[in-house]
């Protein structure tokens, strides 16, 4: 059956605090730390884009599946800051990791969905045979305006996943979408960053379009929620989950683990699919896992896994989420801060 | 400054690190050449580079040539990969003040240079500490 036969994290090493980011907008830090449940977010180095980030997710995919990228017949990657406005992320990756050049690639956007979106492109093409193997990346180096509630969860990250029939270590057994235009949050072209409806996000936007695709891939595998060892929503801040976790009849335990936003924030694209490393990282053989992902505009792709006696064979050839997102960090000032994410307006 | 095509013919080294092994001796070539420095052999085989390895040498630069200005200090150093090849990168995500020789590198693929906002961006690889 087809499904992951290997997945791949990249979480930058600096981080942010919310204290060093509210102290600069006079903002009340504690209020941000408790209603929204963050306490820092990973920001990318000077070096590090999406393109970077997806390709270091992709050979720790590639070190998991341990199979020959040539034989990889497509790339996608997904992201609402590809480097380029014109030239593929995709190429750039599929060139790095050897897949080149009898590949098929693209480059996705659907704000924070689009990671999910390669996912179920590149599923749907093993699943019809088109292609042995397919790669999936859902990447971002976030954009949050100055001083704007966003600027306290955009982060960076990078989560890939290799599809293929042979050996999955999780068998893709559902997939659901659910989408209707709703404007939420959005980027024109030429801006530096986005402009969302504010509580606007919530009720009819994240809410409903997370509820209306677990209810319908929940409907669609005949499961309810006791059947999910672990489930993955994205997370924008650290309530929400939780939230609608409860509004559809989850525990927090089935949360937790891929719970990763209150140390790193919202990584967009790579946000659910970062949740389904983590959750990777510790599931058991048998446990059935539901990711449901969210992008405003709006939409939400749901995909329901079960795990197979092979993740404990490939899980520690490449390093784990949490390992990457507990160690080796480096706290920068809001100063650092700017200057990395080119805040700072410069001398022409 | 670089142009697109040279940064293009290099992608192969730049993103891969693919190398060449002489036939006759074994040395590694990076890049490849034609002829084998050691024992002037012209047949060679693949090779990809260690991923790892430990810093030999390395300096700071604390005055830099205008496009890396922003990044100064850095350093900049020769890393003996795991499998003998010696390799000169940039040492990023490290504080200069605590580099040491002997120190556990992994190369990570980073943006090495770009034409200002509007050019082509170069990618390749750095060293980063393990």
């Amino acid at each position: 059956m087809a499904g992951i036969i290997g997945y791949g994290a990249y979480i930058p090493r600096n981080r942010i605090k919310v204290e060093e980011i509210a102290k600069v907008w006079g903002a009340d830090a504690p209020s941000y730390k408790k209603g929204l449940m963050l306490e820092e977010k990973a920001v990318p180095s000077p070096d590090q884009d999406t393109i970077t980030m997806s390709v270091e997710s992709a050979r720790n995919a590639l070190k998991r599946a341990g199979i020959d990228p040539r034989e990889i017949g497509a790339v996608y990657v997904g992201s609402e800051s590809h480097p380029y406005a014109v030239k593929p992320s995709g190429a750039t990756l599929a060139e790095a990791i050897n897949a080149v050049p009898a590949v098929h690639t693209a480059d996705l956007e659907f704000a924070c969905k689009a990671g999910s979106e390669g996912m179920f492109i590149a599923l749907s093409l093993v699943q019809a045979g088109a292609v042995k193997y397919a790669l999936a990346v859902g990447a971002d180096t976030s954009q949050g305006a100055p001083g704007d509630a966003l600027e306290y969860s955009a982060a960076a990250g990078a989560a890939a996943f290799l599809f293929g029939k042979e050996k999955p270590i999780a068998e893709a057994l559902e997939t659901f979408s659910f989408t209707t235009d709703t404007p939420d949050f959005w980027r024109r072209e030429y801006m530096h960053y986005p402009q969302h409806g504010g509580r606007f996000t919530g009720d009819p936007a994240y809410f409903k379009h997370i509820t209306g695709s677990a209810e319908g891939i929940m409907k669609k595998s005949g499961l309810k929620p006791a059947d999910f060892a672990y489930v993955i929503f994205h997370q924008p801040n650290g309530k929400f989950p939780f939230r609608v976790g409860e509004m559809l009849g989850f525990e927090k335990k089935q949360i937790e683990p891929g719970w990763l936003v209150n140390k790193l924030g919202n990584t967009y694209s790579g946000s659910s699919p970062l949740g389904l490393t983590a959750t990777l990282d510790i599931a058991a053989p048998g446990d059935l896992v539901l990711m449901v992902s969210y992008g405003s505009g709006a939409g939400s792709d749901s995909f329901v896994f079960r795990v197979t006696e092979r993740i404990e064979e490939v899980r520690d050839r490449a390093p784990r989420t949490r390992a990457q997102l507990d160690g080796n960090k480096n706290y920068i000032e809001y100063g650092v801060y700017a200057k990395y994410r080119r805040k700072i307006r410069k001398a022409e | 400054m670089q142009s697109p095509a040279r940064s293009w013919r290099e992608i192969p080294q730049r993103y891969r690190l693919e190398a060449a092994k002489c036939a006759r001796c074994g040395f590694i070539c990076f890049p490849p050449r034609l002829i084998c420095p050691e024992c002037g052999a012209r047949e060679f085989g693949p090779h990809k580079l260690a991923e790892s390895g430990k810093v030999l040498t390395y300096t700071v630069i604390r005055v830099a040539p205008q496009p890396f200005c922003d990044q100064s200090p850095y350093a900049v150093g020769i890393a003996e990969l795991d499998d003998g090849v010696r390799l000169t990168a940039q040492i990023v995500d490290c504080d200069p003040a605590a580099l040491k020789v002997g120190m556990r590198v992994r190369i990570e693929f980073r943006k090495v240079s770009e034409e200002g906002e509007a050019g082509v961006i170069y990618y390749g690889y750095k060293l980063v500490p393990e």
